[in-house]
């Protein structure tokens, strides 16, 4: 009854986790990857005891593209389901100001994803079969003072999650892009969250779960916020650009 | 942030953190004053710190489990239910379980908690095999029977105080099906249901429930609830093609806190009434499955909050066995007097416990829970008296409003629980609001 296996990228994260525990649940065979990859042993450990599934640990760095098409060599099987949750917030105002942050911020919500993700894609497309999961933001719909460098970022992962959805959609793979609004997580951690608009990392990986099982192309996490940035995104910019947000 | 316990009495403002690595736990512990905190369930300020209470809850880890021996080493903020998802379907069951499945593994070592099955398996210590506990000085020390005995028996049942519990391992017993076959029996009153509990020593789990209103000949009339692991050939064909799977009942949310005069002493009268006579029908032996068997009040969520804003208490003694008649005698009359009337009362048969500061011992121990009222505190106080008058103890995981000249009276053995920690944390690297009410 072996369903063959979910790559995680990024699974220190807390949503990366949560998913891994998802599938594991669901009897999949998971592989985690991420910087120091041997410090998830505990992790490995939990996964393995709780769900009789084999997990493995791969270190992977995000922002190193030069390594990822060894790294997706190495794997001991090319997995059926990709997960990419890697990402990271920074600090608007350092963003704003030094090109150093901001260039992180870039590459390690669009570069380094997209790099992987379009590596997978072609071994993807080799076999015929596959999904990929791509996990962005809300913040990607539309650019405010608040977080517009982590937001264009996200934009761009977002249109190239879109673009890639397109051309593979003829060989029956399926690209799911994720639209998080808040999730209560290490990243958000000491942030004023509306506990109604925020999500907890489990809901996120049961919505993926079922968006990869139904073959669902983009998800919102909680639905209000596919009502809040449709309203976000009619705002007119004469009026938008003078609002805080 | 607003701290309580599962009796939401007393409630404290207390600063909280919640690490997430053993780096962060120690730098929080040389801040001195703290408590590590599980998943709230002890009745009173057992795990709350005004200024240092550490929430576990990020180490909840499965480590590892061995199907021959049964031992799962898991991390102290794992909770018992999940424990049980995850290995019930396996065919394995908690060696000791206390009446509710969402306490963590940490917990269960803290208070080193006791089941149904107490006067026959012993306490939740009896089955851990070794700890992993962050000391004052930071260090993590593997502690057990054979290494560090000391450190290994005084954390057991030592409510946090001697350092943070950070993996456990301990033993799942085997189980054929998730079913119990349950018996219920009634007795009389109070000596009636004493010399069932000691006719039934043979029965894997046993305990009575009392309807604490009845008085004079009556005093002490009570449900006496023996359980047995069942066989798959118990079972209903169907109920055998899978028998660790036992059906799921729906939860029922209490989502807010009932107006205390819900639970007036008439509420309470037809409600004991009821429950009395449900059990006299149901007195031959029945299938259960493991949830409802032991943890009926789990499938109300959030049932503390029936009490009220006001929250409540429960008192919860044990009386060494040469004193039990006497003893519970004059604790039932108390309460009968009083007419306060409890929600719940528990009578149970204790077997023999050699352990340095856990709270069982060979006898009988009362459990009930009264809402927080002026009377209701007096007529505790009257019961801790009647508990120390016939030599016996109290349950720190319940306790919420005892006062330390009750505890020193009660507790031989404190003396010698505060040299340890004398010797092993002279700076109080650890305390809790409980520790520091009761001078421990």
């Amino acid at each position: 009854m072996k369903k063959g296996s979910v790559l995680i990228l990024g699974a220190r994260s807390d949503i990366g986790m949560a998913i891994a525990h998802r599938f594991a649940q669901a009897g999949y065979d998971i592989q985690l990857a991420a910087r120091q990859a041997s410090s998830l042993d505990d992790a490995r450990s939990d996964l393995q005891v709780r769900n009789s599934v084999m997990v493995t640990l791969h270190e992977f760095d995000a922002l190193n593209s030069q390594s990822h098409e060894a790294f997706v060599t190495a794997l001991p099987a090319l997995p059926l389901i990709v997960v990419c949750t890697v990402g990271f917030m920074g600090v608007q105002k350092e963003n704003a100001g030094n090109m150093a942050s901001a260039s992180l911020v870039m590459r390690s919500n669009f570069e380094g994803p997209a790099s992987i993700l379009g590596i997978l894609a072609n071994h993807f497309e080799h076999r015929g079969s596959g999904t990929l999961v791509g996990v962005s933001s809300v913040a990607g719909e539309r650019g405010r003072a608040s977080n517009y460098v982590y937001g264009a970022a996200k934009a761009g992962y977002t249109a190239f999650l879109s673009g890639l959805r397109n051309r593979l959609s003829r060989h029956n793979i399926n690209v799911v892009t994720v639209l998080p609004g808040f999730v209560d997580t290490k990243m958000t951690a000491g942030m004023q969250l509306p506990k109604l608009l925020t999500a907890q990392p489990a809901h996120v990986a049961d919505a993926i779960f079922v968006a990869v099982t139904q073959g669902k192309n983009t998800i919102y996490i909680k639905s209000i916020w596919r009502l809040i940035m449709a309203v976000i995104r009619i705002i007119p910019e004469t009026l938008f650009k003078r609002m805080t947000l | 942030m607003k701290l309580a316990g599962w009796g939401q009495y007393p409630i404290i403002d207390a600063t909280v953190v919640a690490p997430r690595s053993l780096e962060a736990v120690i730098k929080r512990i040389q801040l001195g004053n703290a408590i590590p905190r599980g998943n709230g369930r002890a009745y009173g300020d057992s795990a709350i710190s005004l200024s240092n209470t550490i929430d576990m809850k990020h180490f909840n880890k499965l480590l590892a489990f061995d199907a021959d021996t049964g031992q799962l080493v898991a991390e102290s903020g794992v909770l018992l239910a999940d424990v049980i998802d995850t290995f019930l379907p396996k065919g394995w069951f908690p060696s000791v379980t206390p009446g509710t499945k969402f306490v963590t593994i940490g917990g269960m070592v803290a208070a080193d908690v006791h089941g149904k099955n107490h006067h026959k398996h012993g306490s939740f210590g009896r089955f851990i095999d070794w700890l992993d506990v962050i000391t004052a000085d930071g260090d993590v020390k593997r502690c057990s029977r054979e290494q560090d005995s000391e450190l290994f028996d005084w954390t057991i049942g030592g409510m946090g105080l001697t350092g943070i519990v950070l993996k456990v391992a301990f033993r799942l017993a085997p189980v054929s099906t998730a079913w119990i076959k349950q018996k219920t029996i009634p007795a009389k009153n109070i000596e009636h249901a004493m010399a069932i509990f000691e006719s039934m020593e043979q029965a894997t789990y046993s305990v009575a429930w009392i309807d604490c209103l009845s008085k004079g000949n009556d005093l002490g009339r009570s449900l006496i609830m023996t359980g047995e692991h069942a066989e798959t050939t118990d079972l209903s064909e169907a109920a055998q093609k899978t028998p660790l799977r036992a059906p799921n009942k729906k939860k029922i949310t209490v989502p807010f806190n009932f107006p205390s005069f819900i639970l007036n002493g008439f509420t309470v009268k037809v409600f004991n009434a009821l429950y009395y006579w449900i059990g006299k029908q149901r007195s031959k032996p029945s299938l259960v499955t493991w949830d409802h068997y032991f943890y009926p009040l789990d499938g109300i969520l959030g049932w503390n909050k029936i009490y009220g804003r006001r929250g409540f208490a429960q008192f919860q003694c044990v009386i060494p066995l040469d004193q039990a008649g006497k003893g519970i005698n004059a604790l039932l009359q108390a309460i009968s007097q009083a007419s306060t009337g409890s929600f719940l009362a528990v009578l149970k048969r204790f077997g023999d416990q050699n352990s340095r500061f856990s709270f069982p011992m060979k006898g009988y121990t009362l459990a009930l829970d009264f809402p927080i009222t002026a009377p209701n505190l007096k007529l505790m106080s009257q019961l801790d008296n009647i508990t120390i008058q016939y030599g016996g103890r109290f349950y720190l995981a319940k306790d919420s409003r005892m006062t330390a000249s009750t505890f020193k009276q009660s507790e031989p053995r404190l003396a010698q629980f505060k040299a340890f920690q004398l010797q092993r944390d002279p700076n109080k690297a650890f305390s809790s609001e409980q520790a520091i009410r009761l001078d421990l």
